[in-house]
């Protein structure tokens, strides 16, 4: 990668790392902390600004790095004209924030947390600017509906943040999603993720059929980005935000987030007819309705955010126009509308810092008192409107000279009178900032003592003004990066020249019209606002919210009908969907003719059959009783493991058997304080219902197997068989399966495993200081009982069946790999062997002799599975490679040793444990219903008597 | 003639599962359930090692021991749940 490339990851990088700070630097004052903010935004500012030269001459410079290249998706970035313009606003406008939040927010707000937010969004914002990659795009585009989520709740005492942040975030966030359709659909026809090559396939794109469905949905998330009607609604209500946050986010970033990708997507999208009447359209209607209401909004900062939004729908009416001419006037409205902008809302932050107010209403004659804030305000303002020798003048005559011959339908006039009268409505309510705040007579009820706050807090706003006017007077300093992001935007070579007069053109008269008409509606304002107020209108908010109670009504409908808290709801939905799927597939292309001969049925196995079939319809018929049901269920354990073994498949056989045994205790032991006869909760008709939903289930999974035995069907299982010596070194497939083939899964399932039974644990504690505990204690289960508590012989017998059974576990766990056998099964013969003691024995003597505690197992066996997967990193290997190899010991066979034997073991020490700890947390129970322990190892012990005898005589 | 001789005993020991599985169906007690059950397992057991010489392979052995194992301590569980209650005191 080339030396800029590197540099271009590092700016991309660099404010996600610099997040990091403030937080922390906030323990060394409020000063440090905005400094460290500073420094990465400057670094990447500078760092931009050393690659500027190069990017002005035209070369586009380029950084990949490889991330997933299965899906297209690459952290790839690129920089060209477009990307230069907009990262150095957000870097350069970023920097002005940070010295103004220094000194705007208060000592009682969170300023670390405010910094590390403000950064967080200035890395999403710079990531969607240089991302190449559209994959990579939307992830920061989502990215910065989050941070700036964040941002604008920052205050999240203030009920109007909370929500307003939630709007914005459900808004952008619904857009984004539209988004993510499209740009895949995008990414689809011209079989590439990546921008450049999107945007050098601008014919494809648009002679393909997807064209318009993808436009629409990019639009979508454009529009709600960038508030364009009819989904303007949102950002006046972000206007709860912090000033900066507004400053920062309304003017420069956020919502012109949707503009640059607008402008990014221009070689592709633009110049059909589509485009123009979708994107031209609703820009100018977002445009004149925006000016609108700006005029009337009391609140300074909502009458700034609705001239946002008038603004943004300047700019993306322009760009709908689709010529070139309006792509240079609106990469140039860009730049002039951050500069008067930013410095508005500084303006209008600064008022309410020091007046305590925002309402127009109350203010007025703030010149004498102000006179700092008076000059920048009006200096920004008078840009706004569209006065000469300031720079909005420029790009807002550039805008109606495009107007002036745009065709609209079959009309001529359309177009130009529209844009016309959103010009004077900007003259209006630009005018009515200066003159309604500035001007006219001090008064003496302000909230607060208004004067000009410290240099910290118009020291940013005086620096774009001082760019209002250099770029309003001296046009052509702004000529080389306009060229370049012009450029970059319409994929052609562009030369513009920017210059203060033109001639004497339409656009000057239009100017002049709404110069004049704008000072005439100022004068009517009075009479105006009166009629505005009276006339009834659509509340945004109020739909909004509407919307989403009536949503969130439906969905809680939808919710409460299907998760009622009852299993046998959630069974039936779950059993009925999936035979109605089955049933679906069956019918789509029915089956082909079966292969396979049946086999004939020996008598033994027909006996087999015969049992499972009694024991299965007797546990429905009888279980109510609970223990009854129990012993059939040992029944249908005993015959399906008999089966596995007759079926060729010992592995299984093995692990039934012992998952039986262990499933069955459990079960006994919850089942003591328990009834042992359940209710008969269901009516007939919901049993018959049921039945026949079970009917259709069982019936289906039979006839699926049956469907599959009866044809040779080419599965996994070939390629395994196959491969099992050859790359897992271990002729029992089933087990090379688990720990080689599959093992990532085996050890997700060891885990999952491991974590029920700490689960189990802390439900028994929790339930056992619960009001459980208290009905455990007031009842008696130890009415009629024999008085053999541990007797003699059980202890006898199962200490010798102790080492005969370790034994058989390790056997069956060294020999795993090759012959049936393996870690789980293992792990459950020697937790039967270990429970045998514990009931022989009793629960405190057993318990006294355990020196390893079953939690501490069940970490050592993932930790030892999950460091034997690493260590074929080690090897320069995938993880959980296993490699294996031949040992001679001399007094033993020679014999295999595997990687995979040391996972098996962490599976066989997870599977120990878990198990084991799940016991024990059951039987806790007994000890909490106030049973007591045995402390000695069995109730009578010969020996010690007849020591004593001896002793005796 | 092993043959013949393995058909007969494998039907004795069919003839048997069926009979427990009668005892356990009809009971009338928990403790005939109990026996019977066990006494099922010991006949599935012998089943096991029939099939096992019949295949002539030992693979089956070890099902056939493991079966042994914990047949015991199923029914020794059952047992426990029956005379004390708790099975882990």
């Amino acid at each position: 990668m080339s030396h800029e490339g590197t540099l271009l990851i590092i700016i991309a990088l660099l404010p996600f790392v610099g997040a990091l700070v403030p937080g922390v630097m906030i323990r060394a004052g409020r000063t440090a902390c905005a400094w460290f903010t500073a420094v990465p935004t400057a670094l990447a500012l500078i760092m931009l600004l050393i690659l500027a030269p190069d990017v002005m001459r035209g070369e586009v410079i380029q950084a990949e790095l490889q991330w997933m290249p299965q899906l297209g998706l690459s952290a790839s970035f690129f920089l060209d004209g477009l990307g230069l313009l907009f990262a150095c606003m957000i870097t350069g406008v970023g920097l002005l924030i940070i010295l103004y939040a220094r000194f705007y927010l208060s000592g009682d707000d969170p300023m670390g947390q405010f910094y590390t937010y403000l950064l967080l969004f200035q890395g999403a914002m710079l990531g969607i600017v240089l991302s190449d990659n559209i994959l990579l795009l939307l992830i920061f585009w989502e990215l910065t509906s989050l941070s700036s989520f964040l941002l604008i709740g920052y205050w999240k005492h203030l009920p109007e943040g909370r929500q307003g942040a939630k709007m914005a975030l459900t808004v952008t966030g619904a857009g984004g999603l539209a988004m993510i359709a499209g740009m895949l659909i995008l990414g689809n026809i011209v079989g590439s993720y990546n921008l450049t090559d999107i945007l050098q396939a601008g014919d494809q794109i648009k002679a393909s059929e997807w064209y318009l469905p993808a436009l629409i949905l990019i639009l979508l998330g454009v529009f709600t980005k960038s508030a364009q009607f009819p989904f303007h609604f949102w950002l006046p209500h972000a206007m709860a935000a912090p000033t900066p946050v507004s400053a920062y986010l309304h003017s420069a970033t956020m919502v012109k987030a949707g503009v640059f990708l607008m402008a990014r997507m221009w070689p592709a999208l633009a110049g059909t007819d589509a485009w123009f009447y979708i994107v031209a359209t609703t820009g100018l209607i977002t445009m004149v309705m925006g000016a609108l209401i700006a005029l009337f909004k009391d609140d300074l900062k909502a009458l700034l955010a609705f001239s946002t939004v008038s603004h943004l729908g300047l700019l993306t009416m322009l760009l709908g126009f689709g010529t070139q001419a309006a792509a240079v006037a609106a990469v140039f409205h860009i730049i002039n509308h951050l500069t008067f902008k930013a410095a508005l809302f500084m303006t209008a932050g600064i008022i309410d810092h020091e007046a305590h107010t925002r309402d127009i209403k109350r203010l007025g004659g703030l010149r004498h008192l102000m006179p700092i804030t008076f000059l920048i305000g009006t200096v920004a303002a008078l840009s706004m409107a569209g006065i000469p020798l300031f720079n909005g003048f420029l790009s807002k005559e550039m805008m109606l000279e495009e107007a002036s011959h745009t065709k609209w339908l079959d009309s001529y006039y359309v177009v130009p009178v529209l844009a016309t009268f959103g010009a004077l409505l900007s003259v209006a309510y630009s005018f009515r900032f200066i003159s309604h705040v500035f001007l006219g007579p001090v008064r003496d009820d302000y909230p607060s003592n208004p004067h000009d706050p410290p240099a910290g807090m118009w020291l940013a706003p005086a620096l774009l003004c001082t760019l209002v006017i250099v770029i309003g007077v001296a046009p052509f300093l702004a000529d080389g990066i306009v060229r370049a992001a012009a450029s970059a935007v319409t994929g052609a070579e562009l030369d513009p020249h920017l210059k203060i007069w033109h001639g004497v053109t339409p656009a000057l008269w239009m100017s002049i019209i709404a110069v004049l008409g704008g000072l005439v509606l100022l004068l009517l304002h009075r009479p105006l606002d009166k009629a505005w107020i009276a006339t009834p209108r659509p509340e945004a908010k109020a739909i909004f919210d509407a919307l989403i109670m009536s949503v969130v009504a439906l969905m809680r409908r939808i919710t409460d009908a299907t998760h009622n808290g009852a299993i046998s709801r959630y069974l039936a939905i779950f059993t009925v969907a999936s035979v109605a799927l089955g049933w679906i597939a069956y019918s789509g292309s029915g089956l082909s003719a079966p292969t396979r001969e049946l086999l004939p049925v020996p008598i033994v196995i027909a006996v087999g059959w015969v049992m499972l079939v009694v024991a299965t319809v007797s546990v429905v018929v009888m279980h109510h009783h609970r223990f009854r049901a129990l012993v059939l269920i040992g029944i249908i354990g005993l015959s399906i493991s008999a089966g596995f073994v007759y079926l060729s498949a010992p592995d299984l056989a093995l692990t039934q058997i012992s998952v039986e045994t262990v499933t069955i205790m459990l079960l006994l032991l919850a089942l003591h304080f328990l009834p042992k006869v359940t209710p008969a909760e269901s009516s007939g008709a919901m049993r018959f219902r049921d039945g026949i939903i079970a009917l259709a289930a069982g019936g289906g999974v039979g006839a699926l197997a049956y469907a599959f035995l009866m044809r040779d069907i080419e599965t996994i299982s070939d390629y395994h068989i196959a491969n099992s010596y050859e790359g897992g070194g271990g002729t029992n497939v089933v087990n090379v399966i688990l720990v080689d083939f599959r093992g990532y899964d085996t050890f997700g399932e060891i885990i999952v495993l491991g974590i029920a039974g700490l689960v189990i644990y802390a439900l028994m504690h929790a339930l056992l200081d619960g009001p459980a505990a208290r009905r455990l204690k007031n009842t008696d289960y130890t009415q009629d009982r024999s008085r053999d508590r541990h007797p003699l012989m059980m202890v006898v017998v199962t200490r010798v069946l102790m080492p005969i059974a370790v034994v058989v576990g390790i056997y069956i766990f060294l020999r795993g790999h090759n012959q049936p056998g393996g870690g789980f099964v293992a792990g459950l013969v020697i937790a039967i062997a270990l429970l045998m003691q514990y009931m022989a024995s009793g629960f405190a003597w057993t318990q006294e002799r355990k020196k390893i505690e079953y939690h501490t197992m069940i970490g050592l066996g993932v930790v030892i599975a999950a460091l034997t997967g690493v260590g074929s990193w080690l090897a320069g290997r995938p993880f959980l490679t296993s490699a294996y190899t031949y040992v001679h010991l001399p007094p033993i066979e020679e014999f295999e040793l595997a990687t995979a034997m040391l996972f098996d073991l962490g599976v066989f020490l997870t599977v120990l444990g878990a198990v084991m700890l799940m016991l024990y947390s059951l039987s806790r129970i007994a000890r909490s219903a106030g049973e007591t322990v045995n402390e000695a190892a069995m109730d009578y012990d010969p020996g010690e008597h007849v020591e004593d005898a001896k002793g005796g005589t | 003639m092993i043959e013949y001789a393995l058909f007969f005993a494998a039907i004795c020991y069919g003839v048997a599962l069926l009979m427990d599985l009668w005892r356990i169906a009809v009971g009338p007690n928990a403790a005939d359930r109990i026996l019977a059950l066990d006494t099922m397992v010991i006949n599935v057991i012998a089943l096991l090692v029939l099939y096992g010489v019949w295949r002539g392979t030992a693979i089956y052995f070890e099902a056939a021991m493991l079966v042994a194992m914990v047949g015991f301590v199923s029914t020794v569980a059952y047992c426990r749940f029956l005379l004390r209650g708790d099975i882990i005191e």
